[in-house]
């Protein structure tokens, strides 16, 4: 589809819900305060790119770090004050002319996003754990991210101790789509906020300072396969637009239930016809699903996690969920919930064969990066679960999942960059045999999140995937319960089996070390060991925060 | 008033806590401490029960609330106090005698290191014991229940370097766990049946439930009060628990922890009443253990070991009664008190004796001791004649009223369990008077010890015989106090219920039969013992005797049928461990890993087949839509 396709679809969009034939142009009225966290965040990712522009080399990367950190801390703040103003409940809107939802989700969604943001920012902004090179710290992004791998230009460039301090700007903005994520209230919102939080992702995969050969493979199949799986979810908004001339979500569901009975002129022959929305909403659906790394659309998952530079593949691996969940679940509560019973089969389906999936193929990996891929599958299929429950408790249980996971996740891959040899991070499993004796406080930090992966109880893991069950099950999804526990079974086995590794073996001689980080770092995994433990224990305000957060405005 | 009930457990509570975690520089306070703060508790009871006594029967139950423990919907567990005149006889009993074997054990344990540790557990155990008889409810009775198995486990082994003591506490502490399941079983029919466990609730509740349920949980009771009071077929510990120290034997294992079993069965007698066919697998269990603790008692050399085998009788005694029903709990616990005068009395004087031989406990080793120790020596006298029955004293009185009861029970049953206790009246009065001559009469049979030291036998420090004094004035004068103008039977009354049964027999004629039996049974403990010089190396015996030193071969039976029958168990559950659930979970195990193995060569590391593989999942999840609207 080209630009002026798109272009046109607006217009016409646009005429049909808000305009009377023969108005004129009028300015579309936008509600600043209320947009306040994505505005923040793009302008300073804005102001990021002048930063690269203008500040001297050797000032960049202070300044990018502060600016980042400050950027996100003001979104945050701006979405405590939404929600202290009631916009998460009583005064729940729609705001910008009907393309974002300011709801309760939407702000539970994007406090989780800011939050995990900010301790995956101190990962990226960590310069202690590889060794200087020529005098300069450095992170875990390459030197100059144009120089070829193994090329004179990137040892020059290395050299010189450049440093790539566009990540922060970079970040900044798949940060702000993100936001937009799970509040777009229309397709195409949804399908822009996609398309800028991905773009910027798919960069950042590219720029590992080690394995870059890796990093850049992993950096194209994401792009390939994002851009296919793209292709579908476009599509699939010119179906449903073609069924209900209009992007808008309420507009269509109002087409679904039958409430609307007035048929566009230009759109007679197509509109009202089922086939156009089935195959539509199976299409976005399917976008959405690769995003969440569902299977069959998860193959990307793996080989990106450990191609990407770990700090990017924990920021992706916990905020893109977050994301894209909160996405799905307004979908399929707001646009489809008419539909609920044509998709949910399928959704069963593949929730079924994700957290299997998932789980079985995890037993035979060998990288600890790869593991927590897999790992993140059958997650996502425990989530599947919830979202499935199609009831009030269900939203709010997905929502509190999510806040478990995101934490727990940026925490574990935090722990990866600190395990280390020669070549930079150790991440094939063998060499994690005996941490446990070498660096107990390490190694039970890591098991830490390790049993929280795995639901034990005390840990937050626990608490989200029972109310995620506990939903299901109330939702009458008992055997999505049954698969989801024999899945965590089997799950159970490669957390315990690393814990197990890292504990009763002997350590190998030439085995990895652990770097000391920067506060950086450590914050980011006191971070998250602290919400594991306190969500394990005493998850009750929490769940109770979701559930207040847990309906959706239309 | 009521809230001075909490008082009785705190005090001895705090000593427990201040002892056990106060550290060495405690050592020398420490037991004044336990015993002050034991003597607390009784005045806290005397308090209590003057106020009692100025009241009418009716209004004499005193409530205090303290806190809702685990405060869930459907279940509710108040740690809450009850204390009625039941209560209030056990409370005087245990902070009574407690104190008193307090300031005993002051001399009896001087030279021990550890004797701050000793006053510490001996707090523990008040605490406890007294909680299991003031508690409101089943599962706060639980709480004092384990609290007082604990006491006892480490007090039997507290000596914990011998080993025979240590093996000994693990005995003690095994057996119990058998009972305490049947307590926590019975907690959980009543929670199912009744949907609460607190005494008022439940006991009002039993007139409507079947008679069935009623069973079911009357026999798990019984369960729990075998183990705790050492009924036949839970017997086999209290023997080994006179490891001991004496001051314990004396006050858990004769006068306070092993009545609790009685306790229990009379608390829940509502329960009981509803239930005949557990009413009479109590008197059942408590005819037999009657017989089986008098016969080991006959045969035992070792005194505390005969003594433990007439506690274990003499509690059969009330257990009987206690199953009689009605017409037995007022003299069930009638004879629990005196029999905790005297019981204690005895076992002190029992350890008076060995402090002055060098700790030998061989009555074979004694002989002629009366002219050494003359205080131990009357004050034994009287327990001995108050628990067989010598007229006027304690035992007299409270025993002769279990007899006439079984009587009363009416029909064949009456007279075979009437039958039974004279039986055992008799044989108690040949084990007891057979101790008495070997201890205290006849030739001097003293030995020098392991390390050569000769005996010199003497009288015990005033603090081990003033308690022994005071004790010996209860087993005198308690049983007569307690009878004159029934008085005992008024004060228990409005609580446990009485009913006079139909006895075929006059009391008269019961006291008479009463008598005779005594004196058969002293006369041919003086023909055996007291006529003849008693040999200094037990003769081979009859069968009957070889069997009754064995403990009646009560832990050769255990070893043949459960320990040896346990380990064929377990094998066999080893053996279906290894190769049926081993190879299912390996099996499994096997087959994922297979799986996960196919299931991984599908990451080719191609974008392409990742595309295809896409492309697939698409088509299939938008035909399975479309073919879900078709259908």
């Amino acid at each position: 589809m080209s630009a002026t396709a798109v272009h046109s679809l607006w217009t016409t969009a646009g005429e049909v819900t808000t305009a009377a034939p023969g108005d004129r142009f009028t300015a579309p009225t936008i509600e600043y305060a209320q947009l306040a966290p994505v505005l923040i965040v793009v302008g300073a990712a804005v102001l990021g790119i002048l930063v690269e522009a203008f500040v001297p080399r050797r000032a960049r990367y202070t300044t990018q770090v502060f600016l980042t950190v400050v950027a996100i801390a003001a979104a945050f703040a701006a979405v405590i004050g939404l929600a202290a103003d009631g916009y998460a409940t009583k005064n729940a809107h729609i705001a910008a002319m009907g393309a974002v939802a300011v709801d309760g989700p939407a702000l539970f969604l994007q406090g989780t996003i800011l939050l995990v943001s900010v301790v995956s920012v101190f990962t990226f902004a960590e310069r202690r754990l590889d060794p200087a090179s020529h005098g300069t710290r450095v992170d875990s992004f390459a030197a100059q991210a144009g120089s070829v791998p193994g090329s004179d230009g990137e040892k020059a460039a290395v050299k010189a101790g450049f440093t790539t301090t566009e990540v922060f700007p970079l970040a900044l903005f798949s940060v702000a789509g993100m936001l937009v994520f799970p509040a777009a209230n229309d397709l195409l919102t949804l399908f822009i906020a996609l398309e800028v939080f991905s773009l910027p992702l798919y960069l950042l995969c590219a720029v590992a300072r080690r394995k870059r050969l890796m990093s850049q493979e992993a950096a194209v199949k994401y792009f390939l396969l994002g851009a296919f799986s793209s292709a579908f979810l476009l599509f699939g908004i010119a179906l449903l637009y073609g069924y209900a001339g209009t992007v808008s979500y309420a507009g269509i569901a109002n087409v679904v239930d039958g409430s609307v009975q007035q048929i566009d002129p230009a759109l007679a022959s197509t509109m009202g016809n089922d086939a156009l929305l089935l195959i539509g909403g199976a299409m976005i659906l399917m976008g959405l699903l690769f995003k969440v790394g569902a299977v069959p659309f998860h193959m990307w998952t793996p080989d990106v996690y450990q191609g990407a530079p770990t700090p990017v593949t924990g920021f992706m691996a916990a905020a893109t969920k977050v994301a894209a969940f909160g996405a799905l679940l307004r979908l399929l509560y707001v646009v489809l919930p008419g539909l609920t019973w044509d998709l949910r089969p399928v959704m069963w389906g593949v929730a079924i064969v994700t957290m299997l999936g998932g789980a079985i193929v995890a037993i035979t990996q060998t990288d600890i990066k790869r593991l927590l891929a897999y790992s993140s599958i059958a997650h996502a299929g425990f989530i599947l679960a919830g979202v499935i429950a199609a009831s009030p408790e269900g939203i709010s249980s997905v929502l509190f999942y999510l806040g478990v996971y995101s934490f727990v996740t940026v925490g574990a891959f935090a722990v990866v960059t600190l395990v280390r040899d020669a070549g930079g991070e150790a991440t094939h499993l063998s060499k994690w045999a005996g941490l446990g004796r070498r660096s107990p406080l390490t190694a039970a930090v890591f098991a830490v999140f390790l049993l929280s992966f795995a639901g034990i109880p005390l840990t937050s893991g626990f608490s989200g995937k029972f109310a995620v069950f506990k939903a299901a099950a109330d939702g009458g999804a008992s055997g999505l319960v049954v698969v989801g526990v024999i899945s965590s079974a089997i799950a159970a086995f490669f957390y315990i089996r690393v814990i197990v590794l890292m504990f009763f073996s002997e350590p190998k001689a030439d085995g990895p070390t652990v770097a000391v980080p920067s506060p950086l770092t450590m914050t980011t995994i006191a971070v998250g060991v602290a919400v594991t433990l306190v969500l394990g224990l005493a998850p009750q305000y929490f769940l109770d925060l979701a559930g207040q957060a847990g309906v959706f405005v239309r | 008033m009521e809230n001075l009930i909490a008082l009785l457990v705190a005090a001895p509570l705090l000593g427990a806590a201040v002892l056990l975690c106060g550290g060495r520089r405690l050592d020398r306070a420490g037991h004044w401490i336990g015993t002050v703060l034991a003597a607390a508790s009784f005045v806290v009871g005397a308090v209590l029960f003057t106020d009692m006594l100025g009241k009418g029967a009716e209004d004499r139950t005193l409530r205090q609330h303290l806190y809702s423990w685990i405060p869930v919907e459907g279940f509710q567990a108040d740690v809450a106090f009850q204390l009625d005149q039941l209560s209030m006889t056990f409370v005087l009993l245990i902070t009574g005698v407690g104190t008193l074997i307090h300031i005993y054990s002051i001399g009896y344990m001087e030279h021990d290191e550890r004797r701050r540790r000793f006053f510490g557990y001996l707090n523990l155990f008040l605490a406890a014991m007294l909680i299991l008889v003031i508690a409101d409810n089943y599962l706060l009775l639980y709480v004092g229940w384990e609290g007082v198995g604990l006491a006892s486990y480490l007090l039997i082994g507290f000596w914990q370097h011998k080993p025979s003591a240590a093996t000994a506490a693990k005995k003690a502490f095994l057996v119990n766990r058998v009972g305490d399941i049947g307590l926590s079983i019975a907690i959980m029919l009543m929670f199912t049946t009744f949907g609460t466990f607190a005494f008022g609730p439940v006991f009002e509740a039993t007139g409507d439930t079947s008679e069935g349920k009623l069973t079911a949980i009357g026999l798990m009771l019984l369960l729990a009060a075998c183990g705790k009071s050492a009924q036949v077929p839970l017997q086999s510990w209290l023997g080994d628990a006179m490891e001991g120290p004496t001051p314990v034997s004396a006050l858990i294992h004769a006068a306070t922890m092993v009545t609790a079993g009685v306790y229990l069965i009379v608390r829940s007698g509502a329960v009981f009443n509803g239930a005949p066919d557990a009413q009479l697998v109590v008197v059942v269990v408590g005819a037999v253990t009657l017989l089986f603790g008098a016969i080991v008692g006959c045969a035992k050399d070792d005194i505390k070991k005969a003594l433990a085998g007439s506690t274990m009788s003499q509690i059969g005694y009330m257990i009987l009664a206690a199953g009689l029903g009605p017409i037995g709990y007022v003299f069930a616990i009638m004879h629990l008190v005196t029999h905790g005068f005297f019981k204690a009395g005895l076992f002190l004087g029992a350890g008076s004796v060995m402090h002055g031989m060098n700790d030998e406990v061989d009555m074979r080793r004694y002989g002629g001791l009366r002219k050494f120790m003359p205080v131990t020596f009357v004050t034994f006298g009287l327990g001995y004649l108050a628990i067989i029955g010598f007229p006027g004293l304690s035992g007299f009185f409270s025993k002769d009223m279990i007899i006439e009861a079984a009587f009363a029970k009416g029909g064949t049953e009456g007279w075979i369990l009437g039958s039974v206790t004279l039986l055992g009246a008799a044989i108690t009065a040949f084990y007891m008077t057979r101790v008495m001559l070997m201890t205290f009469f006849g030739e001097k049979r003293w030995q020098p010890d392991a390390e050569g030291h000769e005996p010199h036998p003497h009288e015990s420090p005033k603090s081990m015989t003033i308690p022994m004094i005071v004790l010996a004035f209860g087993s005198v004068f308690a049983g007569g106090f307690f009878s004159l103008g029934d008085r005992f039977l008024h004060w228990l009354e409005p609580v446990t219920g009485h009913d006079h049964g139909h006895a075929p027999v006059s009391a008269a004629t019961v006291t008479a039969a009463t008598m005779v039996v005594l004196v058969i049974g002293v006369a041919i403990a003086w023909a055996m013992y007291g006529r003849r010089p008693v040999p200094a190396v037990a003769p081979r015996g009859s069968l009957l005797t070889r069997a009754a030193r064995r403990d009646l071969l009560q832990d050769d039976f255990n070893h043949v049928v459960l320990v040896r029958g346990g380990e064929h168990l377990t094998r066999s559950l080893v053996y279906v461990d290894h190769t049926l659930v081993d190879g299912v979970v390996n099996g499994t195990a096997a087959s994922m890993g297979g799986l996960s193995g196919r299931l991984r060569k599908l990451q080719n590391g191609y974008a392409r087949s990742y595309a295809v593989s896409m492309f697939g999942g698409a088509a299939v999840l938008i035909a399975a839509t479309l073919l879900m609207r078709a259908v």
